[in-house]
């Protein structure tokens, strides 16, 4: 954010002290603040990781935007960026480490593996988009995008976050755990227990092959 | 592909009863009974010398009631390989026995067909799944396996062609989602599979030191997600101490279905499939790709296109190794920076691709017969700067740095990977056999394209250590930069493919195992063809899969450390490991 943006309230200041206080909203500094420091979780899944990789290097450095520091761990990141096909063997492990981030927390589906499958969505392994069980902020078209259109895609998080408030925020909300994503299990296929019901149902009624 | 005519005779000559030659149009190769397969694969391996298998490949004939298993050896001394296979009745249970004790390299292939296709093998050690789940319904790449999405045996669909409809696949299914469930299936009473037979399979107990000081196992798994496991891969260890006294390899975590999607596609269609097997690799797996259904089609590739297939497989070659370079320092601790300089390399080279190809990693610039577009001028221009100026004088920069690094010595050096019996026994190809003191190289072994007509020294070192795995990536660059000149130099005008533009291609029936040297090793491709727009069966060997296989026979004994760096020395990548 400017510090123009910052500095104009809509209050009218005194001339004479306007270089030296700034007004501003809490939301706004808050969401600067935030916004400038993005922690992705050092995760890679397919090839889009390589763009990612790529775009923290210097010909397109990422750190410009705050968000060049790789946190290993979930329980110091602040965005997930799903960087490749997401297998069902593998969505587990992504939803546990969802699960397992501290709010605020988002979610970029990068490439278009992780945002409808892709190229990939008939196979038998491949869940057809992220966005089936994490809530995507971004969407980054792209086999694999390039690493301008990931820091587009970026910028569009940070746009988001500028629109968010305190007040309606849900991670100030009483409710426990607003974003827990129940933990899919691994059947004779992927089992979405949140879906179960509709699955004994649909298995009752289907045709024997 | 054919092996030499003295040798059909001596296999069949040398077990009348059991050996016969595959007499079925477009196949070459010998069938064996399922009762001699051991016996005649130790006499391939001991009496004709064929010391390194390098694919097992299962086929599913449902028209002919018949699985086959497809085994490719060679001898690590050159030349054309063996073909030999074994034909079961495909009834379950399948059974075939298992070559794990004369070639261990067949180890994790051979648990691949049994996932994917459902034959046992007897005999093996540690037969599980290897890349979907244990508790996974079918045996996916059986023909009478249908996924959840399944429209159709081959493409183009006919609701997109020729009226092109649109529809959700989900609305199709019966669960709305990629899923499928056995009739009556309930999802509640399901007894969730803990992965005990994985712990089983790693040594566990405890061990007291001469102190009188009990200490046990203990279990850690390194992955899914782990910043040093090279993308997706899963090892679970036992430890005593910081010792590795057990270790399993857990894969499947990107298995993308590679192999069953290109059933059902075109052959046309597969090429951008492949680039995004090895994903930094995108040129060499488009090549191995290329040679193989042009090796089924029987065309010539146009001669300006040879050598533009070269180049471009040379400079993935580069930026691999230095990639790898830049990675393996990120594992053992330079963080970051070795991989930055690596990287400026890096986008220099696609850079190049991006200008030819339209894309910077995927680039789908392979056809049968060439390539798609030519190198314009100054795209030229830029390749040979590259070629003749900067790339050797950066190489330099890069050994100056970092070959005698202190840390990096004393981390790499005297720690020992895999003698060279080893390394053929789990039949590990590419850089990693050639620091084993083995000059194999598939480009000087079993040329493939213009690669006879270059001049080049197959890198090649002998400690067997870490170090040697290391240095022989920089050699392996110099050599590829001595190639790049080369053909730079000879590189003639004319036409770039030698067939017309076509969205189908007409290949014949038939079998094709081609190979090439893929920066991570050999990479094959073995197709079958029934003559119909789809191929009938279409396997990729990756390099990285099979490497993988010696990976507890490296570790067992080394410190958990040392394992890291070992992962990073492998060069692995997810994309071709699970496909």
């Amino acid at each position: 954010m400017e510090n123009e943006t910052i500095n104009s309230p809509g209050y009218d200041i005194p001339d004479d002290i306007k270089n030296n206080i700034a007004v501003t909203t809490i939301d706004r500094l808050y969401n600067w603040g935030r916004r400038s420091s993005v922690w992705p979780l050092m995760f890679g899944l397919a090839c889009c990781a390589i763009e990612m990789i790529a775009a923290q290097t210097a010909r397109y450095d990422m750190s410009r935007f705050g968000m060049e520091v790789m946190r290993p761990t979930p329980r110091q990141a602040d965005m997930l960026l799903v960087s490749g096909t997401v297998t069902k063997k593998m969505l587990p492990s992504i939803v546990r480490l969802y699960n397992q981030m501290p709010e605020p927390k988002y979610v970029v589906a990068m490439g278009a593996c992780a945002s409808s499958g892709g190229p990939f969505k008939e196979g038998y392994n491949v869940v057809a988009g992220i966005d089936k069980f994490l809530p995507v902020d971004v969407y980054i078209p792209g086999c694999p995008p390039t690493p301008q259109a990931l820091i587009a895609g970026l910028i569009k998080l940070q746009e988001k976050i500028d629109k968010q408030s305190i007040r309606t925020a849900p991670w100030y909300s009483k409710m426990k755990d607003p974003n827990y994503v129940p933990m899919p299990i691994l059947g004779p296929d992927l089992i979405d227990v949140r879906r179960n019901a509709e699955i004994r149902d649909a298995a009752a009624t289907k045709e024997s092959a | 592909m054919a092996a030499p005519l003295t040798l059909t005779v001596n296999l069949v000559a040398r077990f009348p009863n059991s050996v016969s030659a595959d007499a079925r149009p477009g196949y070459s190769g010998f069938i064996v009974t399922k009762e001699s397969l051991t016996e005649v694969a130790t006499a391939i391996r001991d009496e004709f010398g064929y010391d390194l298998l390098t694919a097992v490949i299962a086929v599913d004939y449902i028209n002919e009631n018949k699985m086959e298993v497809v085994y490719h050896a060679y001898k690590t001394t050159g030349g054309p390989g063996l073909v030999f296979k074994v034909q079961v009745e495909r009834v379950d249970p399948i059974e075939v026995p298992s070559l794990v004790e004369i070639w261990a390299g067949a180890d994790f292939q051979e648990r691949e067909a049994w996932d994917l296709h459902g034959i046992k093998f007897i005999g093996h050690p540690d037969l599980r799944r290897i890349l979907m789940w244990e508790g996974f319904d079918g045996h996916p790449l059986r023909k009478d396996w249908k996924e959840a999405f399944y429209e159709e045996d081959t493409k183009p669909f006919k609701s997109r062609w020729p009226d092109g409809q649109f529809y959700m696949a989900e609305s199709k299914n019966p669960f709305k989602d990629n899923i499928n469930f056995p009739k009556d299936f309930d999802p509640d009473t399901l007894i969730v599979d803990k992965e005990e037979d994985l712990y089983s399979s790693l040594e566990r107990h405890s061990t007291k030191d001469d102190d009188g000081l009990k200490t046990d196992h203990i279990v850690v798994n390194m992955g899914p997600h782990h910043p040093s496991t090279h993308g997706v891969l899963r090892v679970a260890l036992t430890l005593d101490g910081e010792t590795i006294v057990g270790l399993k390899p857990v894969m499947g975590y990107l298995h993308r279905n590679h192999d069953k999607i290109g059933e059902r596609n075109t052959y046309l269609q597969i090429i951008p499939y492949t680039d995004r097997l090895d994903y930094f690799n995108s040129m060499s797996n488009n090549f191995g790709y290329a040679i193989t259904v042009e090796k089924l089609m029987k065309i010539a590739v146009a001669e300006r296109a040879e050598y533009i297939r070269v180049i471009m497989a040379e400079l993935t070659r580069i930026q691999n190794h230095l990639v790898f370079a830049g990675t393996l320092l990120n594992d053992l601790g330079a963080m970051y920076t070795p991989s930055i300089y690596a990287f400026e390399e890096r986008e220099l080279i696609l850079d190049i691709f991006e200008e030819v190809s339209g894309a910077r990693m995927m680039c789908n610039y392979f056809r049968f017969g060439g390539v798609v577009r030519d190198i314009p001028d100054h795209v030229m221009q830029k390749i040979k700067d590259l070629v003749f100026e900067r790339l050797p004088a950066k190489t330099d920069e890069m050994e100056r740095f970092l070959n005698e690094n202190e840390i990096l010595v004393a981390r790499l050096k005297g720690v020992h990977v895999l003698s060279a019996e080893d390394a053929v026994r789990y039949s590990v190809t590419g850089p990693v056999l050639r620091a084993a003191g083995v000059p194999y190289d598939i480009r000087r072994a079993d040329p493939y394209s213009v690669y006879d007509r270059f001049d080049f020294d197959v890198a090649v070192r002998y400690n067997c250590d870490m170090l040697d795995n290391y240095l022989i990536r920089f050699d392996e660059i110099r050599q590829s930069i001595r190639i790049l000149e080369q053909a730079i130099k000879q590189i003639p005008q004319g036409p770039i493919n030698s067939q017309k533009p076509a969205y189908q291609v007409r290949v014949p029936a038939g079998e094709a195992y081609g190979r090439v040297e893929s920066p991570k090793g050999e990479l094959g491709f073995y197709i079958i063809s029934n003559g119909k727009p789809n191929p009938w069966r279409y396997h990729v060997r990756p390099a990285s899969f099979v490497n993988m296989t010696a990976l507890e026979k490296m570790c067992l004994g080394t410190k958990i450390a040392d394992f890291i760096a070992l992962l990073g020395m492998l060069d692995i990548v997810m994309g071709e490991l699970d496909r």
